[in-house]
């Protein structure tokens, strides 16, 4: 039996490689009718309190039809019970949630044309692969052979062909996972909730299988929206990005604008690396403007369109901090920005390298470069270097 | 470290105990009560022939064992008494069983689907009554069975009754002392696997569309089966023997093999009959156990 599943494993790499892109097998069914602008999803300032706990606090959004939609925050900070009450476990304490203009706030789990994808699967082990794909239509009054014609159509989706008499815990952790995903597709839900779809996975069969719920997405049609806590995994996989913290939603951004342009210190913080530098805002010359910092003397950036109030900190990223032996001329690049320090720390991580630039004022710089040659000028330990950024890829955050 | 160090005496001893507990306590007795059921009833001391003479060396012990015989068991199926009693014992516990699951199941449901920290309270007060001795339990329900006793005086001030009902010495009054007796031992093992039971396949049955009640029946009722097979196991078998209840509250005119046995072994003082009915009724209630073992054991070689 075990030789069995360790034989079906090398199946599973080879069907994690990219496939061709077919007609869609499964059209995702829409008796409601959409206005051109309006969205399919529509979350009107809905509030959930546990207790004296606010798990979610006055969230709104839109999500469009076919959209990939990823919720992203630390743990506890609401995205999960959102996602519940989208699917119906729980019932927002106030606001609406509006399903192709219905609202459905208050609509029982098993009325709502929604479907989830739970984080531990929860496949029933006393069923059959076929007979948990089968569970949801039968539910729905389907005729026996239409049932039959839809699992085989979905084993063939996710590629489990010969699997369909197996029961969960004769299945590797992979299958589980499609066996779910099968399972929560096979009804044509307008809109999939994906609970943390890839953390029970390990790093390997998570990548490829991020490239596969993408191109499944894709091929369907179908909105898609996951909860996920792995900002990888969001900026891998999403068309946009809400990010959640304490309860709040504080952004909602594509993947690059979630990065280049965060709303706030603490998004960026959460999303990627990043070197902060406290300060004051001082005169604006020429489109740019000169914050007055205690860590790194004056830093230029360019002036932001939105008014500052008191103190903030200028934000850059690592890859965007250039390393040089001499302070590069002023009018080359644009480099406003030069920093003196010594090299601390250097991490090599193959594609590229982190340096640690440790300042005369006794903070760090951190500056990932490329290795884009096989023979590479690396810098060392302890050596004085000038790290350096122009005053465009500078953000100003609000403290 | 060689294999022969890790099993040392103790660890041995410890792997051994419980084979020794059951050949001193169970196989070694179960070979007296089976060497009395083929013997002959007699008036002596002790009230049966052969006995057993292991000074007389090996030609006694041949002439002794050239006695035994299997007609005992002969009378078992030819008087029709002891059929009826097994029959008997067998529906009486066959009904009890019934009624214990359709009562237990819910109470272990609704335990189960207790908040967290009300569930130890609930636990307890299912297992409180064993604080008080058995026999105590079962004469308080002859208390409250009785002519003018609790049961018919609210009742009768209820207005549901016009003049007291006989309860004691009926079948009915043995069940109610049967099912509250036994009620514990059906509700625990099914509050077991239903406490562990994933709340998210409930959600994951409701999300796919079933209703709260074909969740339970799909998901619930299935995914329960073995501690409804425990309960029920747990309750079937010593009802099958019980005497002490049907003794107390039941009526005589129709026996339970257990009121049989004692009857024959006290009454008649016919040792070799109590025994034989003794060794049928063990076997009556093993086949059912290793069938149902069988059957647990081909499951899991299924998966």
């Amino acid at each position: 039996m075990a030789e069995e599943i360790q034989k079906s494993e090398p199946e599973l790499e080879r069907a994690a490689e990219p496939a061709k892109i077919e007609p869609p097998v499964v059209a995702a069914s829409l008796p409601i009718k959409l206005e051109p602008d309006m969205p399919l999803l529509r979350i009107e300032a809905v509030a959930k309190k546990f207790g004296n706990f606010r798990a979610v606090d006055h969230v709104s959004l839109d999500v469009r039809a076919g959209e990939f939609f990823a919720l992203l925050g630390p743990s506890g900070c609401g995205k999960t019970t959102l996602l519940r009450m989208l699917a119906g476990f729980e019932t927002p304490d106030e606001g609406r949630i509006l399903l192709g203009g219905k609202d459905i706030a208050h609509v029982l789990p098993h009325e709502r044309p929604v479907n989830m994808m739970f984080q531990n699967y929860a496949l029933f082990p006393h069923l059959s692969v076929r007979d948990n794909i089968a569970f949801g239509l039968k539910r729905a009054g389907m005729a026996r052979v239409d049932i039959e014609t839809r699992v085989a159509e979905m084993m063939a989706l996710v590629r489990l062909e010969g699997m369909e008499k197996r029961k969960p815990d004769q299945l590797s952790g992979g299958q589980r996972q499609r066996v779910a995903l099968a399972r929560a597709l096979a009804r044509r839900p307008q809109v999939l909730l994906l609970d943390e779809p890839l953390a029970a996975l390990d790093k390997k069969l998570r990548e490829s299988t991020q490239r596969e719920l993408m191109e499944l997405q894709r091929r369907l049609g179908m909105t898609f929206i996951v909860v996920t806590h792995d900002q990888e995994e969001a900026m891998t996989m999403a068309s946009r990005i809400g990010v959640m913290d304490a309860g709040r939603l504080d952004q909602v951004a594509t993947p690059r604008d979630l990065y280049e342009a965060p709303a706030s210190r603490w998004i960026a913080e959460f999303v990627g690396d990043i070197n902060l530098f406290e300060g004051q805002p001082g005169a604006a010359e020429g489109g740019r403007l000169a914050v007055s910092t205690r860590d790194a003397g004056t830093l230029y950036v360019t002036e932001p369109r939105k008014a500052l109030k008191g103190a903030v900190s200028v934000a850059i990223r690592p890859e965007k901090v250039k390393l040089s032996r001499r302070a590069p001329a002023v009018d080359e690049a644009n480099a406003f920005n030069r920093l003196e320090g010594t090299i601390t720390d250097v991490s090599y991580l193959g594609g590229q390298t982190t340096y640690k630039v440790k300042l005369d004022s006794g903070a760090t710089v951190s500056s990932t470069m490329a290795n884009t040659t096989r023979i590479v000028d690396a810098y060392l330990a302890g050596q004085r270097v000038v790290a350096w950024f122009t005053s465009d890829d500078c953000l100003v955050l609000d403290q | 470290m060689s294999a022969r160090r890790i099993f040392a005496r103790p660890a041995r001893f410890a792997a051994i105990a419980p084979y020794l507990w059951m050949v001193l306590f169970f196989l070694v007795p179960f070979g007296f009560v089976l060497k009395i059921a083929l013997s002959q009833t007699a008036i002596a001391q002790p009230p049966y022939v052969p006995v057993f003479d292991f000074m007389g060396g090996r030609e006694a012990i041949t002439a002794a064992l050239e006695q035994l015989s299997f007609d005992n068991f002969k009378l078992l199926v030819s008087d029709d008494l002891y059929i009826l009693s097994y029959l008997r014992s067998l529906t009486v516990a066959l009904v009890s069983t019934a009624i214990l699951l359709l009562i237990g199941y819910p109470i272990a449901y609704g335990m189960a689907r207790l908040p967290q920290r009300w569930q130890p309270v609930a636990m307890m007060l299912v297992i409180v009554p064993f604080w008080t001795s058995f026999l105590i339990r079962i004469y308080a329900w002859i208390n409250i069975l009785q002519h003018d006793g609790l049961l018919n005086t609210v009742l009768l001030k209820l207005h549901l009754v016009s003049a007291p009902l006989v309860w004691l010495s009926t079948d009915s009054a043995m069940y109610i002392g049967i099912v509250y007796s036994y009620l514990p031992f059906m509700i625990l093992p099914l509050y077991a696997t239903l406490a562990k039971m994933d709340v998210s396949l409930l959600e994951a049955a409701a999300d796919l569309g079933a209703s709260p009640r074909q969740a339970f029946w799909q998901v619930t009722v299935p995914l329960s089966l073995p501690g409804v097979g425990a309960g029920a196991l747990l309750c079937f078998i010593p009802i099958v023997g019980e005497f002490v209840i049907p003794d107390l509250l039941a009526g005589s005119d129709a026996m339970m093999i257990g009121q049989t046995l004692w009857l024959e072994f006290f009454t008649n003082k016919d040792w070799p009959v109590a025994s034989a009915v003794a060794v049928v009724l063990l076997v009556l209630l093993v086949a059912p156990l290793l069938l149902y073992e069988r059957l647990q054991h081909r499951q899991l070689e299924a998966r």
